[in-house]
Order: C-alpha cells, then structure tokens, then sequence
C-alpha cells in the first residue's frame, strides 16, 4: 500500500504547483510602485500644446491615469469602457497618449470618444519608462496624496473597473 | 559571439554610411561609434530583461521597450553612471523582475534554494535505501539445501564454458 501511495502523493503534489501555476499570470509583473509617490512629469496637453500637465495639478484628489496609444490595438478594446466609466463617474481620468504621433491620437479620439479630461503627449516614452509601463494599455489609481494604489496591466475588463477599481475610489474617497 | 557579430554588423554599418545610418533615425541612434561605451552597454543589457518578451534580455529583443531601455542604459552610461545606478533605475521601476540575474531576498528564496533542497532530499533517500538493502542483504540466511543448489548452478555453469 505504502508503495502506491507514495508516488501518489507525489504525483498530487507536483498536480497541485502545476494547477496554481497555470493560475499565475506572468504577464503581470508586481509593480515596485503600489504605495509610492507617483513619479513627476510635466507633459504638453494634446491638443493644447502651449499648456502642461503635471501630476501636482490632481493633489487632493483620486484621479485615475490611463495609459494610451493611437497605434495600440488592446487600447481599442478598453476604450469603450472607459468612455462608459467617464459618462457615470466623476473621478477625473487623464489619459499618457505613450510613443504617439499628435495628429493620430487626436484623430483616434475622434473616432472612438474622448473619456479623458485630458491628455498629455509623451512622445518620447520617458514617462511610460518613469512609470514602469511595458504594455500598454496601462492604467493607475493615484489617491489624494499621490500615491499609486493599483496598477492594471493591460486592456481593463468590466469585472476589473467593477470590482476592483471602483471600489477601490470609493474607499480612497471616503 | 551572437552580440559580437551584431556589434560589429553594427559598426561597421555606422562607419560605411555614417550619415544615412543616423539621419534616418529621429531617435536616438542604434549604436553609437564608440565601441568602448557598446560594449559596456552590452555587458549591461544582457543583465535586464525584456518585460515584454520576458525570456530575453534586452540586449537579445528588439521590441520597442526593449530598444528604448537600451537607448536609455546607453544615455545614462555615457553621462558616466555605473551599471549599479543603471540597475537600480531599471528596478525602482520595473521592479525586481526586471533583473536576469534574480537577487537573492525572502521572495526568490525557493528559487536558489529550492534546487539544493531537493538534491539533499534526493541523497538521503539514496543514502536511506542503500543501507536498507545492506541491513536486508546481512539479515539473509541461507539453508544448506539451497547453499548446495547454489553451487550445482555455479558449477553447471563454469562447466558448459
């Protein structure tokens, strides 16, 4: 009997890590940011060059920064939710247009709806790097004090804005 | 020897057409024309990994991330960091897992210690059976009937030979 049941608990061992790993997602790198100070920047506003945007601006309150590109086809598939989010929320949400040409982005928003109330370019990708981004889209959770409190990693999903991101303003707010 | 090859690819392109190679570009150039500073950004490319290929190092992707952090190891090196400031940028942002060479802390633990465990594990089953066996070997008697059927066998045997 023991002889059998050895090998088999092995074998349940091995079923159980392979059965949580296939779980993991590996693309979701923990981010070194969850309850630091968001890194600064100072950005021109799409479309309104002349002005600049910086995180200082959102000091007091939750703001939500949605990383985005004209050229990012996942983007294509959150916006809808976005625009939905920003039409029955009044969290503001400030979209980083990452590595994008102006032209393209504004014609981008154009098509698909502007949920943002506003965006910065930045066309060079230092921010996305200062930020830790490596697939966009990319979205964060800054509280009153500008500290990042989530980071999701790629396109949002309407379980993840109802479950995990909206209640997570609402604690932030209250 | 790969990066060697592309190195010097890349060099001696740099040197042929020095004015197209880089005009063409708005960024930042490929490789600057200063082998010293390329191989040093080499030596430290190959020591971060690729967030979006994951099994590369950026020095071996050529995905846009990967081209921008090597731009951006190359821009900090050349303002005279060193590779432990450059390491530690790259990790203050993209976290630890963006060093291929994994630090040793309570989170990757398992993974340099795990492979240790499991050959100790391994030699003291080993060194548990062998001496199971000894103890089953030294406990065996035999009868004289089959002593002696023993020896007929042997002796059989040489004897065909």
């Amino acid at each position: 009997m023991r002889r059998y049941l050895i090998p088999f608990v092995i074998f349940l061992g091995l079923f159980i890590f392979l059965g949580i790993g296939l779980q993991l997602k590996p693309r979701e790198v923990p981010s070194p940011f969850i309850g630091k100070p968001a890194p600064m920047f100072n950005l021109p506003v799409l479309g309104k060059e002349q002005t600049s945007f910086s995180p200082d601006q959102m000091k007091g309150q939750v703001w939500v920064l949605n990383v985005w590109a004209s050229w990012c086809v996942a983007c294509r598939e959150e916006h809808p939710l976005l625009v939905d989010f920003a039409k029955t929320h009044s969290t503001p949400l400030i979209g980083l247009d990452y590595k994008d040409k102006p032209e393209a982005a504004q014609n981008w928003l154009k098509q698909f709806g502007d949920p943002y109330r506003l965006s910065v370019s930045d066309m060079k990708g230092q921010v996305g790097i200062d930020y830790g981004v490596y697939g966009v889209p990319e979205t964060f959770v800054i509280d009153r004090s500008g500290v990042i409190r989530l980071k999701h990693i790629g396109p949002l999903t309407k379980e993840a804005i109802e479950k995990k991101i909206v209640p997570l303003i609402a604690s932030l707010q209250s | 020897m790969k990066h060697l090859f592309i190195l010097l690819a890349g060099l001696t392109i740099g040197f042929v057409t020095p004015g197209v190679a880089f005009a063409q570009n708005n960024t930042a150039p490929l490789v600057s024309d200063n082998p010293a500073l390329e191989k040093r950004v080499l030596e430290v490319s190959n020591e971060l990994r690729c967030l979006v290929c994951q099994n590369q190092t950026i020095a071996d992707s050529n995905a846009d991330l990967a081209v921008d952090l090597k731009n951006q190891v190359r821009q900090q090196l050349s303002e005279g960091r060193s590779k432990q400031e450059i390491l530690k940028y790259m990790t203050e942002r993209y976290g630890d897992f963006v060093l291929y060479n994994p630090p040793f802390n309570a989170a990757t633990l398992m993974l340099w210690v795990g492979p240790f465990l499991l050959m100790l594990l391994g030699l003291i089953v080993l060194v548990r059976q062998i001496k199971q066996r000894k103890q089953e070997l030294s406990k065996e008697t035999f009868s004289a009937q089959e002593i002696e059927r023993a020896r007929q066998l042997l002796d059989r045997k040489l004897g065909n030979q």
